[in-house]
């Protein structure tokens, strides 16, 4: 009973998914927004399973002041000033100074931060990488040179390097691409097919 | 260590000072020089788009970027929004990214106060733009909404229910919006162009990073009617939109980055190459 309901209700939401997809019925609407609601209810819920899991995690690895347990002290920190900062009763909310300051000053920069630092190393992973040392190689070092300048302008250049690397993106990139979404594609048929008909249960847990 | 050798094998702690190096030098000289930039047709397609557009129609912009890829995508949300507030074109805008709302409304009050000094226009909140918020499960949110808005999206950022906004009012999913524009960095325009294209059939254009760009080359013409592509299809709108900003403002930063790049693989495989030989020569 306790695998026979889940795997029921399963395949039957998931059936009325894929006929409703394919068979857009006015009458069916009611149901596929009531489904969808309850994506947004199971949604809301794992956000807090997801709160409760960081800390339960952190708390473990600062109680056996596991190695670098001082990174949890501001995870930490940061998840209760965050709440206090928006959710406390008269703090303004989204509004707030310090929750807006704490977005602005310390997250913003630390992720442009991040980001940014992608520049040096793909140009020296580049420099590594684009080696002709084959045909295989050579032919990859010289559509990634052309996509590359494609993205810069070029002055006079721009529209034969556009023209090249349209090519390349339009012609062997789109079968390449073509290919393997088609075969993704299938595998994601398979798999659904699988978790449908309650052969793939992994999602049930152990017990 | 013979000279072709070390340029084979380069610490990359060199690559990191030349190109800091010559990129700094691009940006303070950012406004003395500036690069010429030829618009393409994935970008021009977008503009004609949106210039095409009645005043009064609606769009839906989603700006689902984080922080992190702020400086690529900043540009082209402005200029798109510019663009817009000129032609009195109203913009429904939302996010998908977790870290993107706050940063998305301020890019929707700054580009307003920046329209009204342009074009000396009033734009109000509610009347020709709102912004929605974020919604977790992008696959979810671009499914409801094709639907109606008002099942994710009760109310707006700001907690107005959707209903009291003159700009909402007779728009119940994408079927009362002229087109959809995604601002893109992360896996969400996989999402917008299976669950919102494939299955809603709206006209859908992407603005996505330099990195992220080839991948949706395919799509053009099909799915997507235009695409911009990082800071160089930023600039490109800029220049079509006669508004050069940012975008345009960094590109010799960009070219010259590139070239560093470019200049660094050819170094490699010469090094690469002679080294080798003189090895083979040696056996």
């Amino acid at each position: 009973m306790k695998r026979r309901v889940p795997l029921m209700m399963v395949f039957v939401v998931s059936l009325f998914m894929v006929v409703q997809n394919f068979v857009p019925l006015d009458e069916w609407n009611w149901i596929y927004q009531f489904l969808l609601d309850w994506t947004m209810i199971i949604g809301i819920l794992s956000l807090l399973l997801g709160m409760w899991s960081l800390w339960k995690v952190h708390t473990q690895k600062i109680k056996r002041k596991s190695e670098n347990y001082g990174y949890s002290f501001i995870t930490l920190s940061g998840l209760i000033l965050m709440l206090i900062f928006g959710f406390f009763p008269g703090s303004g909310g989204i509004e707030n100074y310090w929750y807006r300051s704490f977005f602005y000053y310390i997250m913003v920069p630390i992720q442009a931060t991040m980001f940014s630092l992608l520049a040096f190393f793909i140009a020296s992973a580049a420099f590594r990488a684009f080696r002709a040392r084959s045909v295989m190689a050579t032919l990859l070092l010289l559509a990634a040179l052309v996509i590359m300048v494609r993205f810069v302008p070029m002055g006079p250049l721009s529209p034969i390097v556009s023209d090249a690397a349209g090519w390349i993106l339009k012609v062997p990139n789109l079968a390449a691409k073509r290919a393997i979404i088609i075969g993704v594609g299938l595998g994601a048929v398979a798999t659904a097919l699988k978790v449908m008909l309650g052969i793939e249960r992994s999602y049930l847990g152990r017990d | 260590m013979n000279i072709f050798v070390r340029m084979a094998n380069l610490d990359r702690r060199w690559i990191f000072v030349f190109l800091f190096l010559v990129v700094s030098l691009a940006y303070f000289l950012r406004n003395v020089t500036s690069v010429p930039v030829n618009t393409t047709k994935e970008v021009e397609s977008i503009y004609n788009f949106i210039e095409g557009l009645d005043p009064g129609d609606k769009i839906l912009l989603a700006l689902d970027y984080d922080p992190s890829s702020l400086a690529e995508l900043h540009p082209m949300s402005r200029a798109i929004l510019l663009h817009c507030y000129r032609q009195d074109v109203k913009v429904v805008g939302m996010t998908l990214s977790q870290y993107g709302a706050g940063m998305v409304e301020e890019v929707f009050r700054n580009v307003k106060s920046e329209a009204e000094r342009i074009y000396g226009k009033t734009v109000e909140y509610g009347e020709e733009y709102c912004f929605l918020g974020y919604r977790p499960y992008p696959a979810f949110v671009i499914l409801g909404m094709g639907e109606n808005f008002r099942i994710f999206f009760p109310r707006d950022y700001y907690d107005t229910p959707l209903d009291d906004l003159p700009i909402m009012h007779r728009v119940r999913n994408y079927d009362d919006l002229e087109c959809v524009v995604v601002i893109e960095s992360g896996t969400a325009a996989d999402m917008w162009l299976v669950y919102g294209s494939a299955r809603y059939n709206m006209p859908l254009a992407f603005g996505v990073t330099g990195v992220m760009a080839p991948d949706y080359y395919p799509y053009l013409g099909n799915a997507l009617f235009g695409l911009i592509g990082g800071w160089k299809g930023a600039a490109e709108y800029e220049k079509l939109l006669e508004q050069e900003h940012d975008a345009n403002r960094g590109m010799l930063a960009q070219v010259v980055a590139h070239l560093v790049i470019v200049l660094f693989i050819v170094i490699g495989n010469i090094g690469y190459f002679v080294s080798r030989k003189k090895t083979k020569i040696g056996d």
